[in-house]
């Protein structure tokens, strides 16, 4: 990839700066790992917390090792909604009603949790979007 | 709609006559295919009802309904049944106002109530206020010819019990998530064993034999507990019966099997369905094959994939009808042509319905 943008960039006649964008090393590649675990981690905190809706309920009670989320087949039709849905928005659903909870915004910190926490859980599986 | 067997269905079975087969009859028919000169022994099973308080005297509703609603149901079966089994997990986390909540509406139940020792139930105060309300863990009982069995199957090493937790609030936390790796494997327990043994001495070898347990008697998955750590030690006691059957609580969700002479029935909970262990993609789980799996829960249905049970032992056997509030009702019993259990309608995977496809 480097070899071919240096490639590029030396076509277009521009100068030859060297192309440091996607250098990284070994300890990169440990550092990100672990603050993807880490963010995984705190999903898994959420998962088994009877503090994120407002019942004491938590998502593990129903959802062991988060079974049963599928979230390899997202973005998917949901009839109910009457859409096509991500994942993020099942989570809210099941927070609202299960959990009689606030729903999250996408990006809430607490819903990447979640929604690291849940793909974690589901590594190796293949990527069947749309999939009922 | 929950069909249940009324009355006027029963009736309706007796008028159409007695059929030869049971595989395809309709379920108020099998009751009658199956009595032999046995009396009938029936009764009703309510399982794993999670009573969760808020605080005070709040608790979660969902959760409510699912009892009120199996109480209700099972209140109106007619002709009324010999009596009720609850199958553990009453509590939710084992406190007296949860308990005495669930207590609440049991004693609504019409007939004779019997109890079975949940996790949820137990370990916060090891079993103390549980044992106020239903009496003793474990004892047997005789109803009609047939010998019934309860166990407290839900014991683990005095190690974990006594001495790992700095409160008995945490060691019931620990031990109330499924798939937390802090908690420990269930056992019966070797004095419970040999309590065991000692009860089934004076039990002659073919008098059919039910034992009541809220983890199951076998090894099914253990990083979620669906699993007794000493099952072989058990089976081995009930083995040389000639008809033995075991119905447990504790996987909120249907399965069966056979070992040797013991078939083995699940029962539903009324609070919340599983799912199936061989969901969860990061472990092996070894499911009976016998089973064919339920439906999938639709979320969007409080209720779907929970529910209660007729089960009846007209044969010296169980046959266990689910009564399934959002799904049509399943009815799984013994084949003798077969010698284990079967689901009446979707044992054979040509007659199974899209939804019975998991991922
Ligand atoms: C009362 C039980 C219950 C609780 C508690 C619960 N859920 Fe669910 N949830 C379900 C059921 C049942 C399904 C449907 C499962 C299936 O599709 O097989 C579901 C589905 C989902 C799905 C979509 C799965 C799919 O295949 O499309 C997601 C995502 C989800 N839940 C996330 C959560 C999260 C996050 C929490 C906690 C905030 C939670 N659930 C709490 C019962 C529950
Ligand atoms: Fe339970
Ligand atoms: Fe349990």
């Amino acid at each position: 990839m480097r070899i071919s943008m240096t490639a590029l960039a030396l076509g277009l006649g521009l100068v030859a700066a060297p192309a440091l964008a996607d250098e990284f090393k070994g300890t990169d590649v440990q550092r990100w790992q672990a603050e993807y675990e880490s963010v995984a981690k705190k999903g898994r905190e959420l998962w088994t917390s009877g503090a994120l809706g407002t019942n004491g309920v938590a998502c593990a009670q129903c959802h062991p090792n988060a079974a049963n989320t599928h979230p390899e087949t997202y973005p998917k039709f949901q009839k109910q909604f009457g859409k096509v849905t991500q994942l993020w928005e099942m989570v809210n659903w099941c927070i609202k009603n299960p959990l009689q909870g606030q729903a999250l915004a996408a990006d809430d910190p607490k819903m990447t949790a979640i929604l690291s926490y849940v793909a974690y859980e589901r590594r190796g599986v293949k990527l069947e979007p749309g999939k009922h | 709609m929950t069909k249940l067997i009324t009355r006027r269905s029963v009736m309706a079975a007796g008028a159409a006559g007695l059929a030869g087969t049971v595989s395809t009859l309709p379920i108020s028919m099998v009751q009658l295919a199956f009595a032999g000169t046995r009396e009938d022994v029936r009764f009703t099973y309510i399982s794993d009802s999670h009573i969760q308080q808020i605080k005070g005297a709040s608790f979660v509703r969902n959760w409510d309904m699912g009892l009120k609603r199996a109480v209700a149901e099972a209140n109106l079966i007619q002709p009324e049944v010999d009596f009720v089994m609850f199958g553990g997990d009453l509590a939710q986390l084992g406190k007296r106002e949860e308990l005495d909540h669930g207590a609440e509406m049991l004693s609504a139940l019409k007939g004779k109530l019997h109890a079975v020792m949940g996790e949820h139930d137990y370990y916060l105060d090891l079993g103390e206020y549980w044992s106020k309300l239903y009496g003793p863990q474990w004892y047997s009982f005789d109803v009609k010819g047939v010998h019934f069995v309860v166990l407290n199957s839900i014991l683990t090493t005095d190690e974990w019990t006594f001495h790992r937790w700095p409160s008995a609030e945490q060691r019931m936390q620990e031990m109330a998530g499924l798939d937390n790796p802090n908690g420990s494997p269930f056992m019966v327990g070797e004095k419970q064993r040999k309590w065991l043994a000692d009860d089934l001495e004076k039990v002659s070898k073919d008098t059919p034999v039910v034992v009541f347990s809220h983890s199951p008697l076998q090894k099914i998955y253990k990083g979620w507990n669906f699993w007794t750590d000493d099952a072989e030690q058990v089976q081995a006691l009930l083995a040389p019966f000639k008809s033995v059957n075991v119905i447990y609580g504790h996987v909120h969700q249907i399965q069966y099997n056979q070992i040797g002479n013991i078939a083995f029935n699940s029962v539903m909970a009324t609070a919340w369905p599983w799912p199936y262990p061989s969901t969860y993609a990061q472990a092996e789980s070894h499911l009976p094959v016998l089973t064919v799996p339920m439906n999938r829960a639709d979320p969007f249905f409080e209720r779907d994939a929970t529910g209660w049970q007729l089960v009846d032992v007209n044969s010296g056997r169980v046959t266990a009808r689910y009564q399934l509030w959002d799904n049509d009702q399943r009815v799984v019993g013994f084949d003798p042509a077969a010698g284990h259990p079967v689901d009446k309608s979707y044992q054979d995977p040509m007659r199974r319905k899209a939804t019975q496809a998991h991922y």
